[in-house]
C-alpha cells in the first residue's frame, strides 16, 4: 500500500515537472518572439508547432491573423483585439483580460508572406497531430474547406498516425478532397472512387468544378474520368434528394406530434362531452407560461426546468379546466353551440389576464442545452434534438393516454360515458364527476403541450389562438373520441403540410391543408375514424 | 299614411317589428338633422365623425341581422360570417380604389397605388369592371352569395351540422384571411385597400356624402329587416324554422332540408356582403383583419346578447355591443376583452334569449304582478 502511494507521488511529481517544463518552454519561445528576425521566427514557429497544445495552436493562429502583439515596455507577448477605444489585451497563458491600451504601447509581431504560409502549414500539422481528437477533427474539417494542396503530405502523415476512427474518416475525406485538386490523374481517380463510396453534399461543387476543367481538355483518358465524376455527382444528387425526403418526413412528423399534443386534449373533451372547448388554446398558453414561471422560480435548474414544468403545467392547466367545467360548462349541458361561445368568452378573459399579468410582449423561455443542437445521421442529414425529443414525447403521451383510458378505473368510466351517457349513469357512474375529470385531463394535457410548445414557438398571449384552428382541424379530421384518429389526423396533416411547403410556401400550404380538411369533412362528416353504431348517435 | 299601410301589410301586424322600423326611420331622420341644423357647440350636436360612427353601427346591425337569420331561424351557427362581410367590403373597396384614378400617390390612371408599388404592369383580371359602380354593387351581393352557395352546397348536401359546420366556417374565414394577407393575391396584402377619395364623384370627406352613406345604411338595414321578416313568415321560412327545431322530422316529412338551409345561408351571406360594402366607405379602410376568426365570433355574441331568433334583437345587440366597444376601447382598453369575454359567458348562461328576452320577461312579470294586485 505504502509503495503504491509512493509510486503515485512519483508519477504525480513527474507529471508536474513535465507540465512545468512545458510551460517554461512556451514562455521561452514567446519571450524570444519579439526580438527574433524572420529566419529565427521560422524556427520559433516550428518549435511552437511541435508543442501541439491548444495554447500553442492558438498562439500560432493569432500570429497568422496578425493579432499577436507584444508590450513595448516589458516585451511581454499578448493577444490584442482592436476596438474603437484602443486595444484590449489578453494574457496568453491564463486567457484573462489584462487591460486596454493605446496603440503606441504595443507592437505587432509581423510576418512576411513566406513565413505566413509556413505558419499555416505548421498550424495544420500541429493541430492534425494534436492530443485532443476534437482539435484534430476540426482541423481536418477546416482543411477540407480550403484548397491547400500543399498540406497533402501532412495529411498523409497524420492519417498514418491516426487511431481514432471518427477522426480518421474525416481526415480520409479531406485527403480525397485534396487529391482531386492535384494534377496527378491517379490520385484524382482514387479521390473519385472514394467519393463514390462516401457521398457528401459538400464535395458536390468541387466535383462539378473538376468536371468543368476536364471539359476544356478533352482526350480519352479524361473521358473515363469524366464519366466517373458525373456518376459521383449523380449519386450525390440522388442522395441529397433522398435525405431531403427523409428530412421532410421528419419535419412533418415533428409538426404532426406538436399538433397531436395540442389537439389530443380537445379530442378527449369533445368525445366525452360533445362540447368544443374554444379556450383549449389558452390551456396550452397556460402550460407555456408555467414553464416560463418555473424557469424564473428555479434559475439554477434550467437544464431540468422542462421536467419540473411538466407536472406543474399539468396541474395548473388541469385545475383551470376543472374550474371552467364546474363554473360554466356544467350549466350549458346539451347546448353545444352555446358552450362554444361561453368557452370563447373564457379564452378572451384568460388572454387578457395573461396580458395584464405578464405584459403583452412575448416572454423568453430558455432552451436547455440537451434540447438544442443537431444529431448528424449523414453529412446530408442532420436532425435537431429538440424536434426529436418532441416526437418521442408526444408518442409517450399517446401511450400514456391509451393506458389511462383502457386500464385505469377512471379511464374505463370515461369511455363508458363517451359511448352511452345515460346507460353509464344508470350503471351508477357519476357522469358529472367524470365530466370534470375529463375536462381536467384534457386541459392538463394541453398544459403539457404548452411546455413542449414553449421550446419551439414564442410564448405570448396569442400562443393559444395561433394553434386552436389547427387543433380543430386535427380533431374533426381524425374523428371524435378516438385517440388513434387524432394521432393519424395530426401526423397526416403535419406531413402533408411539410411536403406542400417546398412547392407552395408556408402560407399557401396551410391554406391548402385547411381547404382539404373542409372538403374532407363534406365526404366524411364524422372524420376518419368515426364511432360506429349506437355510440355515434350519442352526444350530438 | 300610404306608407304606414304599406308597412302594416308587409309586417302583418307584428307590433315589435313595426316599432323597430319606426325607430329606424326616426334615427334616419334625426341624425342628419342634428348634424346639419344644430349649432356646433350645442349639446345635441353630432359631428361628421359621429354620423359615420353611427353609420358603421348600422352596418354592424345589418351583419348581426344576417347572422340571426341563419342562427336564430335555421340553427346554423356560422363562425365565418365576417368573411362574407369582408368580401362585400373588398368589392366596394376595389371600386373605390379604381375611383381614385390619377389622384393616387403614383398617379397611375388604372393601377391602384399598391400595384404600382409592387411593380405590377397590368391590372389583375379580378379587378376588371370594378370601375363601374353598378358592376361593383352586383359583385358586392354576388361574391359572398356565390361563396355561400358553393360552401353551403357541399356542407348541407353531406349533412355537416352543428359544431362541425361552425368549425369549418371558422376554417374558411381563417384560410381567406391567410390568403388575403398575401401580396400576390392582388388585394393589397397586409395593408388592404385604403386612401379612398370619393364615391360617385362626391368626396368621402363631405358632410353630405357621410349623411348620404348613413341614410343608405338606414335604408339597407330597413330593407334587410323587411326582407328577412318576409322570408321567415313565408312558407320557406316556416320550414326553415322547423329545420332548426327538428331537422330529421322535417326531412322525414319529405322536405329537402338542404335546399332550405342553403337558401337561408345564401340570403344571409348576401346581406352580410351588403353590410360590408356600406361599412367600407364610412370607415375608409378594408384589410385582411376583417377575416379574422375573432371578428366573426364577435358577431355571434352581438346576436346572442340581443336575443337570437328575433331579428330586431340581433340588430340591437350589434349596436349595443359596439357602443360598449367604442366606449371601453377609448376609456379602458385593458378592460375591453374582460368585458367582452364576460359578456360571452354571462349571456350564454343567464340570458339565453338575450336582452330582448329579458325585456319580455320583465314585462310579463310586471303584468302578472299588476293582475295580482288588481285581484
Amino acid at each position: 500500500m505504502n509503495k503504491f502511494a509512493k509510486l503515485l507521488v512519483i508519477i504525480f511529481m513527474f507529471l508536474n515537472i513535465n507540465n512545468d517544463s512545458f510551460a517554461q518552454n512556451i514562455d521561452e519561445l514567446l519571450a524570444a518572439l519579439p526580438s527574433a528576425k524572420f529566419s529565427e521566427k521560422e524556427v520559433l514557429v516550428s518549435k511552437l508547432g511541435d508543442l501541439k497544445t491548444e495554447t500553442s495552436i492558438k498562439v500560432l493562429k493569432s500570429l497568422e491573423k496578425g493579432t499577436l502583439y507584444f508590450l513595448r515596455s516589458s516585451k511581454k507577448v499578448i493577444y490584442a483585439d482592436k476596438t474603437e477605444e484602443g486595444y484590449i489585451l489578453t494574457d496568453i497563458l491564463t486567457s484573462e483580460i489584462i487591460g486596454k491600451v493605446k496603440k503606441k504601447k504595443i507592437k505587432r509581431i509581423s510576418l512576411n508572406n513566406k513565413l505566413r504560409k509556413f505558419t499555416r502549414t505548421i498550424i495544420a500539422k500541429s493541430s492534425l497531430l494534436s492530443q485532443k481528437p476534437h482539435i484534430r477533427i476540426h482541423s481536418a474539417k477546416v482543411i477540407f474547406g480550403s484548397r491547400s494542396v500543399e498540406l497533402l503530405p501532412i495529411i498523409n502523415e497524420a492519417l498514418k498516425k491516426e487511431t481514432n476512427d471518427k477522426v480518421k474518416k474525416q481526415i480520409e475525406m479531406t485527403q480525397a478532397r485534396l487529391w482531386l485538386l492535384t494534377e496527378d490523374k491517379k490520385l484524382q481517380e482514387q479521390s473519385l472512387d472514394y467519393f463514390s463510396n462516401n457521398t457528401d453534399p459538400k464535395v458536390q461543387s468541387v466535383i462539378n468544378e473538376f468536371i468543368q476543367n476536364l471539359d476544356t481538355e478533352k482526350n480519352d483518358s479524361n473521358l473515363l474520368m469524366y464519366n466517373k465524376a458525373i456518376s459521383v455527382v449523380k449519386k450525390i444528387e440522388s442522395d441529397i434528394k433522398f435525405f431531403k425526403l427523409i428530412e421532410n418526413l421528419f419535419f412533418g412528423l415533428s409538426l404532426g406530434s406538436i399538433l397531436f399534443l395540442a389537439s389530443v386534449g380537445l379530442a378527449i373533451t369533445f368525445g366525452v362531452m360533445g362540447v368544443i372547448n374554444l379556450a383549449h388554446g389558452e390551456m396550452i398558453m397556460i402550460g407555456a407560461y408555467t414553464t416560463y414561471v418555473t424557469q424564473l422560480a428555479f434559475p439554477n435548474l434550467i437544464e431540468y426546468s422542462l421536467m419540473i414544468s411538466l407536472p406543474f403545467a399539468f396541474i395548473v392547466a388541469g385545475l383551470v379546466g376543472i374550474i371552467i367545467e364546474r363554473g360554466v360548462i356544467r350549466y350549458l349541458y346539451g347546448r353545444p353551440l352555446e358552450t362554444l361561445l361561453a368557452t370563447f368568452g373564457i379564452s378572451l378573459i384568460l388572454q387578457q389576464l395573461v396580458r395584464s399579468i405578464f405584459s403583452p410582449i412575448n416572454r423568453p423561455v430558455i432552451t436547455p442545452n440537451w434540447m438544442s443542437g443537431m444529431f448528424e445521421i449523414h453529412p446530408a442529414l442532420s436532425l435537431s434534438y429538440g424536434r426529436l425529443y418532441i416526437i418521442i414525447f408526444s408518442i409517450t403521451v399517446f401511450v400514456a393516454l391509451l393506458a389511462i383510458l383502457s386500464k385505469t378505473h377512471v379511464g374505463i368510466q370515461i369511455r363508458a360515458v363517451m359511448q352511452n351517457r345515460s346507460m353509464a349513469r344508470a350503471m351508477g357512474i357519476k357522469t358529472g364527476w367524470i365530466d370534470s375529470m375529463t375536462f381536467g385531463l384534457g386541459s392538463g394535457i394541453a398544459g403539457i403541450a404548452g411546455v413542449a410548445l414553449s421550446q419551439i414557438t414564442n410564448v405570448g398571449p396569442n400562443l393559444g389562438q395561433n394553434y386552436i384552428i389547427d387543433c380543430f382541424m386535427v380533431v374533426v379530421f381524425g374523428g371524435v373520441g378516438n385517440l388513434w384518429g387524432t394521432l393519424t389526423g395530426a401526423f397526416l396533416i403535419g406531413i402533408g403540410n411539410k411536403f406542400l411547403e417546398p412547392f407552395s410556401g408556408a402560407v399557401l400550404a396551410k391554406i391548402i391543408t385547411l381547404i382539404f380538411v373542409i372538403l374532407f369533412i363534406q365526404k366524411r362528416p364524422r372524420g376518419m375514424f368515426a364511432l360506429k353504431g349506437r355510440a355515434s348517435e350519442i352526444n350530438q | 299614411m300610404m306608407r304606414s299601410n304599406f308597412l302594416s301589410n308587409l309586417l302583418k301586424g307584428d307590433l315589435r317589428a313595426k316599432i323597430f322600423i319606426y325607430l329606424l326611420i326616426f334615427a334616419g331622420v334625426i341624425v342628419p338633422l342634428l348634424n346639419l341644423y344644430t349649432p356646433e357647440d350645442n349639446f345635441l350636436h353630432l359631428t361628421d365623425y359621429h354620423v359615420a360612427l353611427f353609420g358603421k353601427y348600422l352596418t354592424y346591425g345589418l351583419l348581426a341581422l344576417s347572422l340571426d337569420l341563419i342562427w336564430g331561424y335555421c340553427g346554423i351557427l356560422s363562425l365565418g360570417h365576417g368573411a362574407f362581410f369582408a368580401l362585400g367590403g373588398y368589392c366596394m373597396g376595389m371600386h373605390l380604389m379604381r375611383e381614385i384614378g390619377v389622384r393616387g400617390v403614383y398617379g397611375d390612371p388604372i393601377l391602384p397605388d399598391f400595384m404600382v408599388f409592387l411593380n405590377w404592369s397590368e391590372l389583375p383580371l379580378a379587378w376588371y369592371g370594378f370601375d363601374h359602380l353598378g358592376y361593383a354593387l352586383f359583385m358586392v351581393i354576388f361574391v359572398p352569395a356565390f361563396l355561400a352557395f358553393v360552401f353551403g352546397w357541399f356542407a348541407f348536401k353531406s349533412r355537416v351540422t352543428g359544431v362541425y359546420f361552425s368549425i369549418i366556417t371558422q376554417a374558411m374565414t381563417f384560410a381567406l384571411m391567410l390568403a388575403f394577407f398575401q401580396n400576390d393575391l392582388g388585394f393589397g396584402g397586409n395593408n388592404g385597400l385604403t386612401d379612398f377619395k370619393d364615391i360617385m364623384g362626391f368626396s368621402l370627406q363631405d358632410t353630405t356624402t357621410k349623411i348620404f352613406l348613413f341614410c343608405s345604411s338606414v335604408v339597407a338595414l330597413g330593407l334587410g329587416f323587411i326582407v328577412s321578416n318576409k322570408f321567415i313568415k313565408s312558407h320557406a321560412g316556416i320550414v326553415t324554422t322547423a329545420v332548426r327545431d327538428q331537422e330529421d322530422r322535417v326531412r322525414f316529412l319529405g322536405y329537402r332540408v338542404e335546399y332550405y338551409k342553403l337558401s337561408a345561408f345564401v340570403v344571409s351571406a348576401a346581406l352580410a356582403g351588403v353590410a360590408g360594402a356600406l361599412y367600407v366607405p364610412q370607415v375608409g379602410i378594408i384589410n385582411p383583419g376583417e377575416f379574422a376568426p375573432l371578428k366573426s365570433i364577435e358577431v355571434v355574441v352581438w346576436v346572442a346578447l340581443g336575443g337570437r331568433g328575433t331579428l330586431y334583437g340581433a340588430i340591437i345587440g350589434g349596436i349595443l355591443v359596439n357602443l360598449a366597444k367604442s366606449f371601453f376601447t377609448v376609456n379602458f382598453p385593458e378592460i375591453w376583452l374582460f368585458f367582452l369575454g364576460g359578456l360571452f359567458v354571462l349571456v350564454t348562461i343567464f340570458l339565453p334569449r338575450g336582452v330582448i328576452g329579458l325585456f319580455a320577461d320583465l314585462i310579463k312579470y310586471f303584468k302578472s304582478k299588476k293582475l295580482k294586485t288588481n285581484e
